[in-house]
This record gives structure tokens, sequence and C-alpha cells, in this order.
């Protein structure tokens, strides 16, 4: 049964509570004693009560802490693992022409008679290849160009995009009108026909001499990045032009103007700063869709230059034997869910503590 | 017991807001009765708990928010305890709300006509033309021109004014016992302010249900309300009726707030503004929530809460000022501390 | 724009027949004039506020944007203390004439300190000779606004609303200005807090002889703290009086009507008080009625009404009325 319902006339007119009260304390109070009892919680600047909510977020931190685990790995593996990515392994200065197709931590024929005659062999921890490299290796150059080739292309993206959408929202009107069509254009180009052609053309045109690292990656390659800096940046020149303009209707912006402000301190004071979160998420978000792409085209073979290996052109090259040797197909497979899962809950996490609009 | 009927009553209500700072007790313990029939106006500033008792009796918190402790007595029956189903029946049927932003609270998507449809179908069983007559009905009630044809028309064709009367439509289609009105002519200029609230006064005469009123506009309470409530900190500091609210104020709060504000008489003097900052809800004081910025706080303030007591003039407040005033004037008795049981 | 118009030297604001008007798209390429603000004429003298009322949609804050230039007018003239305020001159008058916002949450930039949004306009201007000069001006700011100085290093979100606002006001003030746009300054505040910062706006006024352009949609609170009130209705002004005069004999229907829907915090006056209720809404101002924009909602409209716009005439002591029939 529920309590009685609340009544005011029941309230007594004489009640007992007074045995509580000490008289003395109805003097006055003084203001330091009242001061105290009002205090302002810690200062906190924006980026510190970002990263606190950040820090909290399990789901980020895991994915920091196994993207510093892939980028360890791909520092170390191929200083301290002495098989190279692209020689067949060689047993005491001999070729090892049976090392070929093995199961993770087996030994050749050839090794197991070295070890037996007391030598050492560093043990194939993912087994090797069908040509007879170290499979390990293998993967972690893989992960180490698909992860280059992420990074180095979203911040291709970063900057174009950056640029480009700033100009376009901060100074509107005809400027932002004719540059947003642009933007319109280039969406529309296929990406991927624009790869095939530009890798064709650059072929003929770049002949690459010596062991750069760009010739070592190939043309392929290098057409992947042009494309990315020519059609990919549109997402976030769109992105930080919409930022721009909502940023740019805050009456702080106004108070800057009546301030007397030049525009490019407005720029660099107020909106570069206020929009500058949501451009790190969406890099951070950028660099997964990249890496995919990499991988993608690696997988139809037009990635990176043999015998550099790429995610991706491991997954293909693993494709032809899948059924005896699944664990060819797992690993770099592995090593793509890890990175692309890692990246986009770390921008998720990045978003939930940094975003404005999703702050209380 | 009273002679009127009070057809809802909230005991000691608490209800908190789980935040990524600590929980926050938005409502501390808020008890008070609506009579049939009567406007209560609940008023007080931003962070007093106003709004947040009121969702707490439709039970539409948001997601971090949960009532903790209190009881909320409908008609004599506890509704904290009813199920999610039951309460969907007590909104609308029941009790209904009105929000402040009559430009949001409407689906720009959807006819005027077809909201208010929905609003009557879901809690009666009218159906097809009489669901239709009612909602003209309804429209010509609260006083939009040409009700026929502006049931066809959409949401972004109306302006503020005439939104907020079909939310009021809306709310009272199912004529409700009780309407909450939650800060209703915030968003509206002065003349349209003017002409819906002359509509709530008019429905009420006419339909005769019991509205809250949830506003910090005092010059709106002063107009509409019956009994006032005001709220400072998630707790009552005073209560009683207008009259008593605006012409023998108790509570310190209460004095300083109707001192600040600009009036007839203080054109040309200096207001009289309440001194500090609002309060800061993840930061309370141990004693009275408004001590910190009251100019008459005392030590007890400071150190301990102040029970509700009756005040000279014969309605409730919660302040220790009241309180000593009473005891001088001996209607409470005081002992030594130590002393008795 | 009238090259000939001579403004009166007394006057440190002076506007004369301002005009704002906005495109807006009504095809591919028409476009219709919304006329925010047409033909506002009013003049403010060195220290003296003048408050601006009138309902959501008038075009009271375009009229002050468009007073410091925000806005670029379409038409009329603005001086500055007898100089015309253009393009050019504006660049010079900056210092002279600030603004505190409505918003006291958008208003501060979130990611700077409150030290670097007092000191913004102190750098903009170059107007200190050291850091710890420019430190200790903003400090003297904080403290003429009633904010601590260890607040220095904090960032705006940590403010409640009404101290936000005092850092607002800090900003406006950093330059020492002459005239201060208080658009809706205090209409986002509670109550208490409200009271807090009116005051502090008089004295600032009495200690620094700013004028203030007060715009506001609280009658009562512009009543208070102005000497001269203005009201306008669709980007027209219907009424100028001093204060006192325009609370106790408004002339104009609309006037009468808007103090009469104040409601007061009073209430046996609140209750038995006969309200003018107006009936209807604002007209959009794409579609302005001809002649007086009020006359849709007036009783006294006439024939003569929706023909031609009334001009604003003085009723003698200054009590400005854009009316036919009063």
């Amino acid at each position: 049964m529920a309590k009685e319902a609340y009544d005011v006339n029941k309230m007594p007119k004489k009640n007992p509570l007074s045995l509580q009260i000490d008289l003395q304390k109805f003097e006055k109070a003084t203001d330091e004693e009242k001061h105290q009892a009002e205090v302002m919680s810690e200062s906190t600047s924006f980026f510190r009560d970002g990263m606190r909510k950040l820090r909290r977020n399990p789901l980020a931190m895991f994915s920091i802490v196994v993207l510093i685990l892939i980028i360890l790995m791909i520092t170390i593996v191929p200083i301290v693992v002495p098989y190279s990515y692209s020689d067949i392994i060689t047993v005491n200065g001999k070729r090892d022409k049976s090392a070929t197709n093995m199961a993770p931590f087996t030994y050749s024929k050839l090794e197991q008679q070295y070890i037996d005659e007391g030598g050492k062999v560093f043990p194939h921890i993912m087994g090797t290849d069908e040509l007879g490299r170290d499979y390990f290796v293998r993967v972690a150059y893989g992960t180490r160009i698909s992860l280059l080739v992420g990074v180095f292309a979203s911040a291709i993206v970063l900057i174009i995009g950056v640029l480009y959408g700033s100009i376009a929202g901060y100074f509107g009107g005809k400027v932002d009108l004719i540059m947003m069509r642009i933007v319109d254009v280039i969406y529309s180009l296929p990406d991927l026909l624009m790869i095939i052609l530009l890798s064709v053309v650059l072929n003929e045109v770049l002949k690459f001499n010596g062991n750069g690292i760009l010739a070592r990656l190939g043309t392929n390659m290098i057409s992947l990045f042009i494309v990315f800096g020519l059609l990919y940046w549109v997402g976030m020149a769109r992105l930080v032009r919409g930022q721009i303009l909502t940023i740019k209707q805050n009456e702080y912006v106004l108070a800057a103007k009546v301030s007397g402000a030049k525009s490019s301190r407005i720029i660099r004071r107020h909106i570069l700063p206020n929009c500058i979160s949501v451009i790190i998420i969406s890099a951070a978000l950028q660099i997964p869709s990249a890496i995919f792409t990499e991988s993608f085209l690696s997988f139809i073979s037009l990635g990176v230059k043999a015998p550099m290996p790429s995610l991706g052109s491991l997954a293909s090259a693993a494709r032809s034997g899948i059924t005896t040797y699944t664990y060819k197909l797992v690993f770099p497979a592995l090593m793509i869910g890890l990175i692309t899962l890692a990246f986009n809950l770390l921008g998720d996490g990045l978003r939930d503590a940094f975003d404005p609009k999703l702050r209380r | 017991m009273a002679e009127e009927k009070n057809i809802l009553s909230v005991v000691d209500l608490h209800t908190t807001f789980a935040t990524d700072k600590g929980e926050v007790m938005a409502v501390n313990g808020v008890s008070f009765n609506l009579a049939a029939g009567k406007i209560l106006g609940i008023v007080g500033e931003s962070g007093s708990g106003k709004s947040v008792s009121a969702y707490s009796i439709m039970q539409i918190l948001e997601k971090n928010g949960s009532i903790k402790s209190g009881q909320i007595l409908y008609k004599g029956e506890d509704i904290t305890k009813w199920p999610e189903s039951r309460m969907r029946d007590f909104r609308g049927k029941c009790c209904s709300i009105i929000f402040q932003d009559p430009m949001t609270s409407l689906n720009p998507v959807f006819t005027i006509g077809f909201q208010l449809k929905e609003a009557i179908k879901l809690h009666t069983n009218r159906t097809g033309k009489e669901v239709e007559k009612r909602a003209i009905e309804m429209l010509e009630l609260v006083g939009v021109n040409e009700p026929e044809k502006r049931i066809h028309q959409y949401p972004f064709e109306f302006s503020g004014g005439m939104r907020q009367r079909v939310m009021i439509a809306m709310a009272l289609a199912c004529e409700p016992d009780i309407l909450i009105a939650d800060e209703p002519t915030t968003a509206l200029d002065v003349t349209i302010q003017a002409q819906i609230l002359e509509l709530m006064k008019d429905l009420q005469k006419k339909l005769g249900m019991a509205i809250i009123m949830v506003t910090h506009d005092l010059g709106v309470i002063a107009q509409m309300a019956d009994e006032i409530i005001v709220m400072y900190g998630g707790r009552v500091c005073e209560r009683g009726t207008a009259e008593d609210i605006f012409y023998r104020p108790c509570h310190e709060y209460t004095k300083g707030l109707l001192r600040s504000i600009p009036n007839i008489d203080s054109m040309g003097k200096r207001l009289e503004p309440i001194s500090g900052t609002p309060i800061n809800l993840l930061n309370m004081p141990k004693g009275c929530a408004f001590c910190p910025r009251c100019d008459a706080a005392m030590k007890i303030c400071l150190e301990q809460q102040p029970p509700e007591t009756r005040t000279v003039d014969g309605h409730l407040a919660s302040c220790w000022k009241a309180i000593q005033a009473e005891i001088e004037a001996g209607m409470i008795h005081v002992e030594a501390p130590g002393s008795g049981t | 724009m009238n090259m000939n118009y001579k403004p009166n030297p007394e006057n440190l604001v002076e506007v004369n027949d301002l005009k704002m008007y906005f495109p807006i798209k009504t095809g591919l390429f028409s476009t219709t004039p919304l006329k925010a603000v047409d033909g506002v004429t009013f003049a403010i003298k060195p220290g003296e506020t003048l408050g601006l009322v009138g309902e959501s949609g008038c075009g009271k804050t375009t009229v002050g944007r468009a007073l410091i230039r925000l806005y670029k007018p379409t038409d009329g003239d603005v001086f500055f203390d007898g100089k015309r305020v253009d393009d050019k001159s504006i660049l010079g008058l900056r210092k002279d004439m600030q603004m505190v916002f409505q918003d006291p949450y958008s208003s501060l930039n979130p990611r700077m300190t409150v030290e670097d949004i007092i000191g913004e306009p102190l750098d903009v201007h170059h107007l200190y000779t050291s850091k710890a000069d420019r430190r200790e001006q903003i400090l003297h700011l904080m403290e003429l606004v009633g904010l601590n100085a260890e607040h220095a290093t904090r960032y705006a979100h940590e403010f409640s609303g009404g101290q936000r606002q005092r850092i607002g006001i800090a900003r406006a003030l950093a330059t020492n200005p002459r005239f201060i746009v208080c658009d809706e300054a205090v209409s986002a505040l509670d109550v208490s807090i409200q009271a807090q910062v009116i005051n502090m706006f008089e004295d600032l006024q009495k200690k620094l002889g700013v004028a203030y352009l007060f715009i506001a949609h609280d009658l009562l609170v512009v009543h208070h703290i102005s000497k001269r009130i203005a009201v306008m209705y669709l980007g027209k002004m219907v009424e100028t009086a001093d204060a006192d005069e325009l609370n106790s004999n408004p002339m104009h229907p609309y006037t009468t009507s808007l103090l009469s829907a104040v409601p007061y915090p009073d209430p046996k006056i609140a209750k038995s008080s006969k309200r003018i209720i107006l009936e209807g809404d604002v007209p959009s101002p794409l579609h302005m009625p001809s002649g007086c924009p009020f006359r849709t909602r007036c009783k006294y409209a006439t024939e003569q009404c929706a023909q031609e716009m009334p001009k604003l005439t003085d009723r003698g002591n200054g009590h400005m009325v854009a009316c036919w029939n009063k």
C-alpha cells in the first residue's frame, strides 16, 4: 500500500524539530564561510577533457594498444628476423629449394639437417610461401606498406581537403558555388578506372631505375597516391566546408569581426581550432578506408610491384592454394581486419570524446 | 484532509541523472499536491529541477535519468510502479504535456491533421469520420481559424503561436485531467504569449483540467497560478497561494527573486540582484542550497538543511530565517540541544 | 544614401533612413528582397541608452548589426561622432563601437581562455606595450565586470551564463569604446542573474560614459535601463519616446498592446488588468502588407493605412509616432 498522500494541512503547527536547533547558530555567517560552500570545479581544457573521455573508452584504448603493437611489430620484425621479404631462404649459404609452402613452425629437410649438425635456424613463425620466402617477414612488410599507404593517402586527402574546403567555406558566395561544383564533378569520376588508366600511362612515362622506395613500390602505387590526391579529398573538402559554414554562424566569429580582426586571424584563431577535432577524426577514419582500397587494388593485381608484398597482394597470392594452405590467407586477412577495425574503433572513440556536437 | 480533492500528489520525489562527472540529484525530495481544476505554478531558474519534476511525473526522463525514490500518486495510485504499457495510457489520457519549443515539437513531414488525429486515435475508440470531426473541433477550440482548411497543412505553414495552439490541441485531445505546461510561452513573443496564456486560462475554465505551469517567468506565473511552488537546487523553497508568494514571501530566495526583477516600482531605481552564480548541482552545499548566495545566511544555513515549516503568515517555507521568525513569534518551541529525546 | 545629410554634432550615433534588404532566392535566378529594416531613423547622445524593442523578426537585431557594419546597409546613412560610417572609416571606428551578444554560449570561443578572449581586441589593435601590460589590462577589465583574476586561465565552458556574459562585456570594453550595441544581452540569463548584469551595464555607463543601443524584447528590462525607447514593427520604427512617457502614454496601437501584453510579476495587476490581446500573427516580411505594416492586426485601421505608410512625426517632447489615427 502506498504511503499516505503528502498533505500540507497535516503539517504540525508546532513541531519537535526544535530539539536539533542550536540557537547559537542563528548568527550571521561570514562571507568566507559562505565562500567555502561554493567551489568551482577543477579547470579543464577542451583537449584534456576529451582525453579523459577517450581514456575511459575501453574499445578506443584497446584499439590504441593493438595499433601500437602492430607498429612495434612492423618496425622490429624486419630487424630481428634474419630473412628478407624478397629472398628465398638460404641454409648455410645454400638456397633451400625444398623450403616452399611450409606450415608455421616447421623446418625444411635442409634446415633440419643443419639444426642436427648444431646450427641455429630462426623458426618460420608463419611458415613460408610458394617460392620459399619466410611468410612472417612478408606479412610484416606487407603491413608496413599497407599502413604507409593508409597514412600517406590520408595525409594527402587531409591537406588538399582542408585547404580547399576552408577556402570555399570561409569566403562563401560565388567562390563557394564554383568550388563546390568542381567537387561535384570530381565526385562523379570512377576511381577504379582512373587508377587503371593512370597506372598504364605512368608505366610508360616513368621509368624507375635503382632501388628507391618509389621504384620498389611500383607505378601502380604512385598512381594510387595520385588518384587519392585527385579524387578522394572531395569528401574531406565537403566536411570541412560544412564545418566552417556552421562555425561561421557562431557569435564569437561576429565578435572577432566587431573587434576588427582580419580574415586570416579569424580563420587561424577561431575557425580552424574549432573544426580541427572533426578533421582529425575524419582523417583517422580515412586511414582504414585507404588501406582497404590499397588491399583491394593489390588483390586485383593493381597494387604494389612484386616482390614487394602488401597485405592485399599476399591475400591475392594465397588464393591459389586456399584449400591446402589456408593459413596463408588467414594471416594477411587477419592483419587487414585488425588494422581497419582498430582505426575505425579509434576514430569512433575520438568522435565520442572530441566532437563538440556530442558533448554535453 | 483538505476539502478539495487532490488529483496528483508527489511525495518526496528524488530524481537523479548519471553524468560522466558523477551522479546529479536534479530533484531532491520534492513533494506537492495538485488539486483538480487548479493551476499550480512551479517557478525556478535553470537547474532548479522544475522541468525534471514535470518530466518525472510523465516518466519521460532522458535515458540517464531515473526516479530514485519517492511516490507519484495519481488518484491514489503510485504511478512510479506502473509498467511502461500502463504509463503509455497515462500519458495523453490522464496527463498531457506541452513543451517550450513549438518549432520542434511537431513532426515536419506530417500534416497537422495527421498528427492531431494520431493523438486522438491512440487514446480513444473513435474511428474515421469521428476522429476527423474531433480534430477539427479541437483546432476550433484552441482558436485556429478555418480548421477544415488548416488541418491539411504542414507545420511549416504555421507560425510559432499557431503551432503552440496545435500542441495544446493535441495535448487536450483526449481530455486529460492534468496538463503539464513546460515553459509554454518562453519561445514566443509577448503579444503571442498573451494570446496563449489567455487561451490556456479559457480552456481550463471550459474543460476543468488541472494545470501544472512550469516556468522561470514570474510575470507569467503571477498571471496564471493559483498555487505556487518556488524551487531552487532541486528542492522546494516555498509554497503558497500566488498572493502569499508575491506579497508575503518568507524564503530569502523568493524575496531576492522578487527584488531582482524590474517592476513598475523599481523604474529609475537600482535593481537588487541576488549575488553569486547559479547552483552547480554537482557541488551541492551541505546545508541550504541557496546559502552561498544568500545575504542573510546564518551559520546554521551552511550546516543543516532547513525543514519545511509553517510561516508566520501561514504558508510553508524551508528557510532558517523564516524559522528564526517563527521562534521569535513563539510558533516553535525550542529546547537546548542535548536535552529531551 | 543621402550625401548631403548633415548629422547633428550633439549626437554620438545618428542613423538616418537605414535600410537593410536581404536577397531571398525565389527561383533559379530571381530574388526578392526581404526588407528586414526599412527606413529606420534614430540618434543616440553620448553616455545615453536607447532601448530598441520589438518582437522576433522585427529587424531590431539587423539594425544593430548594420549599425556596426557587420552587414553592409542597402541604403541610408550611419554617422558616428559626426563621421559617416562606411567600409573605409569603419576600420578606424571599430575601437569605438563594440557589441555584446545574446547567446553567452556561442559568443565565446570554446577553445580560448578567458584571458585570450578578453585580450583579442587588444591584440588586434596592438593596444599594449608588453606582455605584462596586456595582462594588467585584462585583469583590470575582469575586475571591472566582477570576475576573479584567478579565472583568467580558465576556458569559457566552465562558466555559468551570467559569468560568460560578463566575459563578453569585458571583451567589448577592452578597446575603451564610446558606444556598445547590446543585442539581447540579458535575454538568455536567469532572472536573478539578469539583474546583476543590468546593474553592471548601468554602473559601467556611469563610470565610463559609454552609450548603449539596448536591443531587447522584454519591455520591463528595456524600460528599466533606457532613457529613450524606440519600438519597431516589421522593419519600421513605429514610436520613439522617453521611457517613462512611452510607458505612461503610449500612442501607437502596437505599443499599447505590447505594453498591455507584458506579464507583470504581480498577481493583482496581472489578474485584474484588461488586456488588449492582439489578434493574429506578424505577417511575413516577404509579403509585407501595403502601407502601414501593422494595419492587419490594428483595430483602428482605415483605408488610408492600407495606402501609405505614415511618417514618424513629433507629437511634442520628442514623442515620435508613425500612425495616421493617433
